[in-house]
């Protein structure tokens, strides 16, 4: 212990704390007597709090404190509330046709607000999360659409998939004219400057357009359109809009011609309940390329 | 004054003092003057402006509340009379609290502590408290003595205390009460609470309050001030030579002596201080301590000691205000034979009265030019630009409409930037696709998802800016916002 015997304030006659600094001591002032006792009785609380509550960790788990409770129970219940409370408004969305939904604006809102988180958790890994798309994965905010982009055939995208297996799914794939021998190299060349020229992009220096007209009457018109508009009904894109869902480049068209294309898209059917499909579709459509 | 000690002529060791101290209880004798009156009267329109301001009523209109003063929580509005704010108008409050502590500031530079001797609730109630003790308990010297008293407690006795604490936790209890009022429709409230019908969360916060007031008005006192309070040590750090704070002037005081013995000094033509040790100015202080010596910390200014000196001053006569708003530089001048003078304006005041000025002056004038109809815009991030099949390019905004008045609006959104642009908003067939018309309900916000296409003969090269006009039909009242079209 210091020797507190000297540490007296010769002015104030008071003690002090024998703290100095630079020949000013600091006085011994005490704390009031209330204070001194709420502070000791917040340790007496926190006693109780170790007994009451889940506090000391263990090797593998923790003491779970005298009433079992739990903060991810608590977050289990809330949940719950929750579905519960969405369960209602989400049966009303089940209920109603697409077309009545997007009408109404709070079954919209609902509908919207589920299917982005939906869209987030199911459909972001290859649409993007902003449904933006990649290479080979359609853009869904424009409005260029494969299999269709009104209400119902946006749902029966996203019910069946596309090439998915499923009994009902979207089928037609692009053939691989080059790997399968139907089309020789330069025929394939001359086939993708016919295609570029059908949407107004530049063909390479001697190409006979119609030589290429002939040979996509021949091959490609059948599922595309006689003037390459394609067909919702087979998956077969539109060749004369500036979208392009694997490059309107000529080489990427002649992969395109020679290897074929068969992209899928799974079926939801049975993985998501349809209330959540019909939200989804509500929402793909709402993005802005709806038709 | 200050002599020195040697240190070894001290009393050693067990001086070291206690580490924690207990209460003086103090026991402030009632006065009566006019700093008591003053104290009354502003003690009746603070409690009287607390307890019945929610029952004020203010008409807004069918379907709007019609409490003058309320805080909807649920709605998220805040009513004060004719003035309606949104949440996101929560810089008012920033400018009142910023106009009420250079008020604090200006208040103590030119008389001290005011607020805190007059008008802070702590004082207002702890004063309250104070007078229903005196009026059950009797006043200093029989409270003294009671609570002194170490013989059996009679009934009279117990019954005094259970009435004193009765009556206390009543007026906490109504305290905690209008509390609740003033955020909800109080007379609705008022009928709920007696039935018992109110939500629980009105009983839990009536407790709390209930509480506090108790406490802090009946037990803990001028400790609040002392101990928990931070605007003493601030206020300390503000005040300057010129301000005018509770004073003993000990060039007129001093040096005490008794009413006689002063009599007769004077008759010899010797000088005499005027105090005579009477002790009133200590007996009615609420914090318990000692004017003449000099400011401190506890001292809250309330003036009660002006007014017990005044009294005595008058009974003996001898001129009043021996304690008096004052400063040390006129105790010395007048010390010197010169006159007091009095700095009210002065650079600090001046410079504390034109931030209030300029921060009131700039709320008030945009409260009073404020639209009450608003537009916000958010670019989609992801995707920033979509480009359609016919190769035209389009962005995606989400539009925030904001309807502050009391009635419906429809209103027209116009857009300026790309060249012909076509909008769209998702959900809404408007009968004037170039201009789509969206009806806004009254007091209520709308968020859409505005489209805007750029033809693709008009394609921008690159971003460029974009504004929304958005326009009350019916008013003309309008709104606008800025943000970007972005090319891919």
């Amino acid at each position: 212990m210091t020797d507190h015997s000297s540490d007296i304030d010769s002015v104030s006659g008071k003690s002090t704390t024998g703290h100095e600094w630079d020949g000013i001591k600091e006085l011994n002032t005490p704390l009031p007597r209330w204070w001194v006792i709420c502070f000791y009785l917040t340790i007496v609380w926190s006693i109780g709090y170790w007994i009451v509550y889940p506090a000391w960790p263990l090797i593998s788990s923790n003491t779970t404190g005298m009433f079992g409770y739990s903060s991810r129970a608590d977050v289990a219940v809330e949940l719950a509330n929750l579905e519960k409370i969405r369960g209602d408004k989400m049966a009303a969305l089940g209920a109603a046709s697409l077309a009545d939904i997007e009408k109404d604006p709070a079954l919209l809102a609902l509908a919207r607000a589920k299917g982005k988180t939906v869209f987030g958790d199911n459909c972001a890994p290859c649409h993007g999360s902003g449904a933006a798309g990649a290479k080979g994965y359609p853009n869904l905010n424009d409005d260029d659409w494969l299999w269709g982009g009104t209400l119902d055939q946006i749902m029966q995208t996203i019910q069946f998939g596309a090439r998915s297996g499923h009994a009902k799914t979207h089928e037609g794939q692009m053939l691989a004219f080059g790997k399968d021998g139907v089309l020789k190299g330069d025929e394939i060349v001359t086939v993708a400057n016919y295609v570029r020229s059908l949407s107004g992009l530049s063909t390479r220096n001697g190409f006979d357009g119609a030589k290429g007209q002939k040979i996509f009457a021949e091959n490609c018109a059948a599922c595309h359109g006689d003037a390459g508009k394609g067909n919702p009904e087979m998956g077969a894109p539109n060749l004369t809009d500036k979208i392009w869902l694997y490059g309107s480049d000529e080489a990427s068209l002649i992969e395109t011609i020679s290897q074929g294309r068969a992209g899928v898209m799974p079926a939801w059917e049975g993985r998501l309940d349809p209330a959540t499909i019909k939200a989804m579709a509500v929402y793909v459509h709402s993005l802005g390329g709806g038709k | 004054m200050n002599k020195t000690v040697n240190p070894n002529d001290l009393k050693p060791a067990d001086d070291v003092g206690p580490l924690y101290a207990a209460r003086k209880k103090v026991y402030p004798q009632s006065v009566s003057g006019t700093f008591r009156r003053i104290k009354w009267t502003l003690m009746a329109i603070c409690l009287g402006v607390y307890y019945l301001l929610p029952f004020v009523r203010w008409n807004r209109g069918l379907g709007a509340p019609s409490q003058a003063v309320l805080i909807d929580l649920p709605n998220s509005r805040f009513y004060f009379f004719f003035i309606e704010l949104w949440p996101q108008e929560v810089y008012y409050f920033t400018g009142l609290l910023i106009v009420a502590a250079v008020a604090l500031f200006l208040m103590n530079s030119i008389g001290g502590r005011i607020w805190c001797g007059y008008l802070c609730p702590q004082t207002v109630w702890t004063d309250l408290f104070y007078a229903v003790e005196r009026l059950i308990e009797g006043d200093r010297r029989e409270r003294m003595k009671k609570d002194a008293s170490t013989d059996p407690m009679k009934l009279e006795r117990i019954s005094e205390i259970v009435l004193k604490h009765s009556i206390w936790l009543m007026i906490a209890w109504w305290t905690g009460g209008a509390w609740v009022l003033y955020f909800n429709d109080a007379p609705t409230l008022v009928k709920e609470l007696v039935t018992f019908q109110a939500p629980m969360i009105a009983y839990i916060w009536i407790g709390i309050l209930t509480t506090t007031t108790y406490l802090l008005a009946g037990y803990m006192r001028e400790q609040v001030c002392t101990y928990m309070c931070p605007w003493p040590r601030i206020q300390a750090a503000l005040t300057d030579e010129w301000a005018l704070n509770v004073t003993y002037r000990y060039d007129r005081g001093e040096k005490r002596t008794s009413v006689k013995k002063a009599a007769e000094l004077r008759a010899l033509g010797q000088q005499v201080g005027d105090c005579v040790d009477c002790y009133q100015c200590v007996a009615v202080c609420p914090t318990g301590i000692d004017i003449r010596n000099g400011p401190q910390m506890e001292c809250i200014q309330c003036g009660l000691c002006i007014d017990a000196c005044d009294n005595v001053m008058t009974k003996i006569g001898r001129p009043k205000r021996l304690i008096g708003y004052d400063n040390d530089i006129n105790i010395h001048r007048r010390q010197e034979g010169k006159a007091p003078i009095y700095r009210i304006v002065r650079a600090r005041t001046i410079v504390y009265s034109a931030i209030i000025a300029a921060v009131g002056g700039f709320m008030v004038y945009t409260l009073a030019t404020r639209s009450l109809l608003d537009v916000n815009v958010l670019h989609d991030r992801n995707p920033v630009a979509v480009k359609l099949s016919d190769g035209s390019i389009r962005n995606a905004y989400t539009v925030r409409l904001l309807n502050k008045s009391g009635y419906d609006r429809a209103i027209a959104i116009d857009v300026e930037g790309p060249v012909n642009p076509k909008m769209h908003v998702v959900g809404v067939d408007s009968v004037t696709p170039d201009r789509p018309i969206i009806v806004i309900p009254r007091d209520s916000t709308s968020e859409l998802r505005l489209l805007v296409t750029a033809p693709a003969e008009n394609n921008p090269e690159k971003s460029i800016p974009v504004r929304f006009h958005v326009m009350d039909i019916g008013l003309g009242v309008a709104a606008s916002a800025t943000d970007n079209f972005v090319a891919p």
